[in-house]
């Protein structure tokens, strides 16, 4: 395999954008990350989006986005992995440029959420509709039953949950490409309104529209685009089951421990390598298993993590400097790809007030569902 | 969901019909083809008892909109004594009182709606035991 590099990115802000539709997000994000890397062409656009058939009745999206592009005859397909398919996009892009098969790859991800009235129930079709979305579950109510049996193992509080939110409204508010750059009080995230017990609204990430893009070459061709190119160490995919109800233990997401420990073993690194991470925040109780889970700190450790400033911007192990889905939005199909541009943002030393001082190597982790898949990935700067 | 689908799903849903693996002695339900615990492919027909305990929970306040007009209401996690787990609504009871541990009755009970003609889909749904 060949290495690879990220050589451009590109996205739009995230938050509700009721001028911009699905294609013109797609190409915002995508000519911003060609212009970043001076490339007027592409070999392949994988394009990572949950549910454009549902959101916005289009299916078909990688013809429809390279022609907006101005690129009809590129070879495009869409990839999905339910909110993990901006991190799907991105692998299937990075394996594309390491086996050989192409040269110059866009991994890009697009949601237009807005456009809907039921996004609930759009969002509930990555559960298990005959045996979970049938009962009228919904997602938040799963995660809710994982913060339950966190709380139930490891003695997880209602406020733990409430300062991840926190932390990461703090770090989203110097984010300006933010859906909602301000800081919450702790009490307001106690007091907001119940949603799924124990998860409140100030516990969930919004319903969001939004693209992003990143560019990848080999990493000996990457000078040509750029003079700070973000290697891409490794990517790690896993499954896990899609009912939560046959997951053995519910408190933990052995799928993110399955994609991390693939990762770790392509990059020769350890969790304790890392000097920031990315992590899935749809929920709070999601950054505190995935912490876990990643093995940035201790098991049963996650639910203090944010609270102590372990996990905040200073902290030993800064996790979702961007905000995180909580406040930099959640466009599930950009989500993946947006995590690994605050990567490269970090890396390159250009996140401005968001920079982890010495930031060399980071990972980026990103699921779908209850956690049923998981893709992650390390880059290190150059 | 058509009409077909949901008659594919009479035999878990009506009956808690499951499988055990010959092979493991992993219960599925619903059953399966393949075994996710060892892909033995030979099973024994079981019956679900209509009993468990709860194994989590959660309590919903905002609610897909074919089940807005019962929030709150309990889902919780149910594992039988063959030690299959599933997904259920806890109802005939506070919400709020819906724990780990507790021992529940699975009950035949309405759980939606189907569609616009408003089929009347069935399944199971936990109460306390006792209750
Ligand atoms: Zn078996």
């Amino acid at each position: 395999m060949r290495d690879v590099a990220i050589v451009g990115v590109g996205m739009t802000r995230f938050g509700e954008l009721w001028e911009t539709s699905l294609r013109d997000l797609f190409v915002q994000a995508a000519s911003d990350a060609l212009h970043s890397a001076r490339a007027d062409h592409l070999e392949a656009v994988f394009i990572g989006n949950m549910s454009a058939g549902q959101f916005v009745g289009q299916e078909h999206l990688g013809p429809l986005l390279v022609d907006h592009l101005g690129m009809v005859g590129v070879a495009a397909g869409r990839v999905e992995s339910a909110c993990a398919s901006g991190g799907l996009a991105l692998r299937t892009a990075f394996v594309e440029v390491a086996s050989g098969m192409s040269d110059l790859v866009m991994a890009a991800g697009v949601e237009k959420m807005t456009d809907t009235a039921d996004v609930t129930e759009v969002l509930a079709t990555a559960s298990d509709q005959e045996l979970e979305a049938y009962h009228g579950i919904t997602f938040p109510g799963l995660y809710a039953m994982i913060a339950r049996a966190h709380m139930e193992k490891h003695g997880t509080t209602e406020e733990d949950l409430s300062w991840v939110s926190v932390k990461n409204h703090r770090h989203g508010a110097l984010n300006p490409k933010a859906q909602f750059p301000a800081e919450v009080t702790l009490e307001a995230v106690m007091r907001s309104s119940m949603v799924a017990d124990p998860l409140r609204l100030l516990h969930c990430s919004p319903v969001s529209d939004g693209a992003a893009a990143v560019l990848l070459c080999p990493l000996d061709q990457a000078k040509q685009y750029t003079d700070r190119p973000v290697r891409i160490r490794a990517s790690g995919l896993a499954t896990g089951t899609m009912a939560l109800a046959d997951r053995k233990d519910i408190a933990v997401l052995d799928a993110v421990q399955r994609s991390a420990q693939r990762a770790f073993t392509m990059a020769g690194l350890t969790p304790a390598d890392m000097h920031l991470a990315e992590v899935h925040d749809c929920f709070a109780i999601a950054e505190i298993c995935c912490v876990e889970a990643l093995g940035l700190v201790a098991p049963g450790t996650g639910k203090s993590a944010a609270r102590t400033g372990e996990t905040a911007l200073g902290g030993r192990i800064p996790v979702n400097t961007s905000g995180g889905l909580k406040a930099k939005g959640h466009p599930v199909g950009a989500t993946g790809i947006a995590q690994a541009i605050e990567l490269v943002e970090q890396l390159r030393g250009e996140a401005g007030a968001r920079q982890v001082r010495g930031a060399r190597i980071g990972l980026a982790q990103n699921m779908g569902g209850s956690g049923a898949s998981s893709v992650v990935h390390i880059f290190e700067g150059s | 969901m058509p009409s077909p689908r949901y008659w594919r799903e009479v035999p878990s849903r009506f009956r808690l019909e499951a499988v055990r693996c010959r092979r493991c002695g992993k219960p599925s339900f619903p059953a399966r083809t393949i075994c996710p615990a060892c892909r033995g492919t030979e099973f024994e027909q079981i019956g679900l008892t209509r009993e468990g305990t709860v194994i989590t929970s959660t309590v919903l306040h905002v609610a897909p909109d074919e089940f807005a007009m019962e929030t709150p209401y309990a889902v919780a996690i149910v594992e039988t004594p063959e030690g299959a787990r599933l997904m259920a609504q806890l109802v005939d009871c506070e919400p709020s009182e819906v724990k780990p541990g507790l021992p529940v009755a699975l009950e035949f009970r309405l759980i939606r709606q189907e569609g616009h003609g408003g089929i009347l889909c069935y399944g199971h749904k936990a109460v306390p035991a006792g209750a």
